[in-house]
């Protein structure tokens, strides 16, 4: 079974964000950088996938040559082979960023595209979906199991308030995986070893012949959110503060 | 120029959400002075729609076909593509549930747009709406416009419009099926169904300390541990911590979780995303500990320590120790 994973790089979870000058992005300088989460368990997924069904893991992002480091540590925990098509500044257009990847994973013809359900930068969520549309296939997100039959594909996807449904369907397909579908595994260093010898294969975006179309939606400027909280903040020492907290949620709110 | 909502129903049931979107279109018509229209699909909606048609619109579309009985993203997709056809409306307002999130993208794509997925707010400025959305997980908000030829599209998260401020009027009813064949539905869905009865039911707790992806490690759940002890308090956790493993899933609060409305919710190392506010709002006193001070759960909250968790934690349960 051959599967592609898309997975994107962001900056890490912890990232203090600063406004860039120019009003329409973050201040990237000094920014680490880390693999979605979303997409880490896209990747977890295919891995599981593979052990059970054998086959090949493609690792594909779209990003800066920084996004290199995301891809070598997929290599590291089992990936077989990384496609990087290499970008400067993805931008907002989910639909862009989704034909580039299109135009590589028709090329390759995977029996199943895994994504993550959304990115934790932009949050569009719409990646996985949009490929569907794009290479003509079709999909489920927010997928909490995935079981390979014989041409096809039975999926457990998450519904709100609780509920779930299986969904049936034929390969090739593209699934949107649900974060927490399996544990993380964390690369061994024989893994790390290994991935030195695995091809990391580098595509210019413009050599993809991709048409930059507009998708009709742009960004005017990006600002942090007036903050209207009522919140009592307590400072000082840790010590002070916690014995404050604890005045007031005795005295104040009769909460303890 | 107009403004069309697509409502959500399972079986016969509205979702929530879609007279929040109804609300919405409402407003941004107005604003726009425009008309608005609203839409429901399905296998037999035409109770839903003599619903809408009490409400103030141009038009009500129920959108009926035997294959749109059960949600399939193809059915979908197939049939708004026909009602946009008739109603060519300008934007296309959506509530952002988990069914949009699955076919959305795939409308939009099937006619070279994005959608603006999302959304929290909106404004008018110049004749055009711009829409806010909100980025890295409530922390950064941009301001999105559209450009080109319509139709343009975007779903509203839950809760950024009020479902109470649907305006009363009269609409006429259109019954619109749309020509569809069983063959173009390539997925088929099975009939929807719930997990065995939780065996934590937060909803009953009086009190819940929750941890987020601030403890940074499974070990360091004891330290979280040692004060809902103290407190008398359920633990819980939002999503991140789950999906980890760090406690089981049936200690989820939010969206994809419970819903609890406490006497008192402390928040420890938890940023306070949309689907997880969603799920504890309710709360009646609530307290953040984070060390980002622009992290959206102190909107929520009413008691906060901005503060490296590790530092303050023990200081706290020493210092409720001591209270009690």
């Amino acid at each position: 079974m051959k599967i592609v994973v898309a997975i994107k790089q962001v900056p890490a979870h912890d990232s203090q964000l600063r406004i860039a000058s120019s009003g329409k992005w973050i201040e990237q300088a000094d920014l680490a950088y880390e693999i979605n989460e979303p997409d880490a368990y896209a990747l977890e997924e295919g891995l599981r996938l593979k052990e059970k069904h054998g086959g090949e893991v493609i690792a594909l992002c779209a990003g800066p040559p920084r996004a290199a480091q995301t891809l070598r540590e997929a290599l590291a925990k089992g990936a077989d082979r990384a496609i990087h098509i290499e970008v400067e500044g993805l931008g907002f257009d989910p639909l862009a960023t989704a034909r580039l990847l299109a135009a590589v994973i028709s090329a390759e013809m995977p029996d199943l595209t895994l994504a993550g359900l959304q990115s934790d930068d932009l949050g569009h969520g719409q990646t996985g979906v949009i490929l569907a549309e794009l290479l003509g296939l079709p999909h489920a997100t927010i997928v909490m199991e995935v079981e390979v039959g014989d041409g096809s594909l039975r999926v457990k996807r998450e519904m709100e308030n609780g509920w779930f449904q299986h969904v049936e369907m034929p390969l090739p397909a593209v699934i949107a995986v649900q974060s927490g579908i399996g544990k993380l595994r964390y690369a061994t260093l024989m893994g790390i070893k290994k991935a030195r010898a695995k091809e990391v294969r580098r595509i210019a975006a413009a050599d993809l012949g991709v048409v930059a179309a507009a998708s009709g939606a742009v960004v005017d400027r990006v600002y942090f959110p007036e903050r209207t909280g009522r919140a009592q903040l307590f400072g000082g020492s840790p010590r002070e503060a916690a014995a404050m907290l604890v005045e007031k949620l005795r005295f104040e709110a009769r909460a303890i | 120029m107009s403004v069309l909502a697509i409502l959500e129903q399972r079986a016969g049931e509205w979702n929530r959400m879609s007279f929040e979107t109804l609300a919405a279109a409402q407003q941004l018509a107005g604003e726009l002075g425009v008309p608005a229209g609203a839409a429901v699909l399905g296998g037999a909606v035409q109770a839903l729609a003599a619903e809408l048609a009490g409400k103030r619109l141009e038009r009500v579309y129920a959108v009926e076909h035997e294959l749109l009985a059960d949600y399939t993203p193809d059915g979908y997709v197939l049939a708004l593509r026909q009602l946009l056809d008739r109603v060519k409306p300008t934007l296309v307002l959506f509530p952002h549930t988990y069914q949009v999130r699955d076919f959305l993208p795939k409308l939009a794509a099937s006619l070279s747009r994005a959608a603006v997925c999302d959304a929290v707010a909106h404004r008018v400025e110049g004749g055009q709406p711009v829409l806010v959305r909100q980025l890295f997980q409530g922390r950064l908000n941009a301001d999105v416009r559209f450009s080109g030829d319509g139709p343009h599209f975007a779903s509203l998260q839950a809760g950024a419009y009020r479902a109470d401020r649907v305006v009363e009027g009269s609409a006429r009813v259109e019954i619109f099926t749309p020509r569809m064949e069983a063959k173009a539905i390539r997925t088929r869905p099975g009939k929807p169904f719930r997990e065995a009865q939780r065996a934590v039911d937060l909803g009953a707790a009086e009190s819940i300390v929750a941890v987020g992806r601030g403890i940074g490690d499974a070990r360091n759940i004891e330290l979280i541990r040692r004060l809902a002890d103290i407190l008398g308090a359920e633990l819980a956790a939002s999503r991140p911590v789950c999906d980890a493993g760090w406690l089981p899933m049936e200690r989820q609060v939010g969206s994809s979780g419970q819903t609890v409305a406490p006497k008192m919710y402390m928040a420890v190392g938890i940023s306070g995303a949309i689907q997880h506010l969603v799920g504890m709002k309710g709360a009646r006193t609530i307290v953040a500990i984070n060390k980002d001070p622009n992290a959206p759960i102190f909107e929520a909250a009413g008691y906060g320590i901005v503060g490296d968790l590790f530092q303050v934690l023990p200081e706290l349960i020493e210092a409720i120790r001591k209270s009690q």
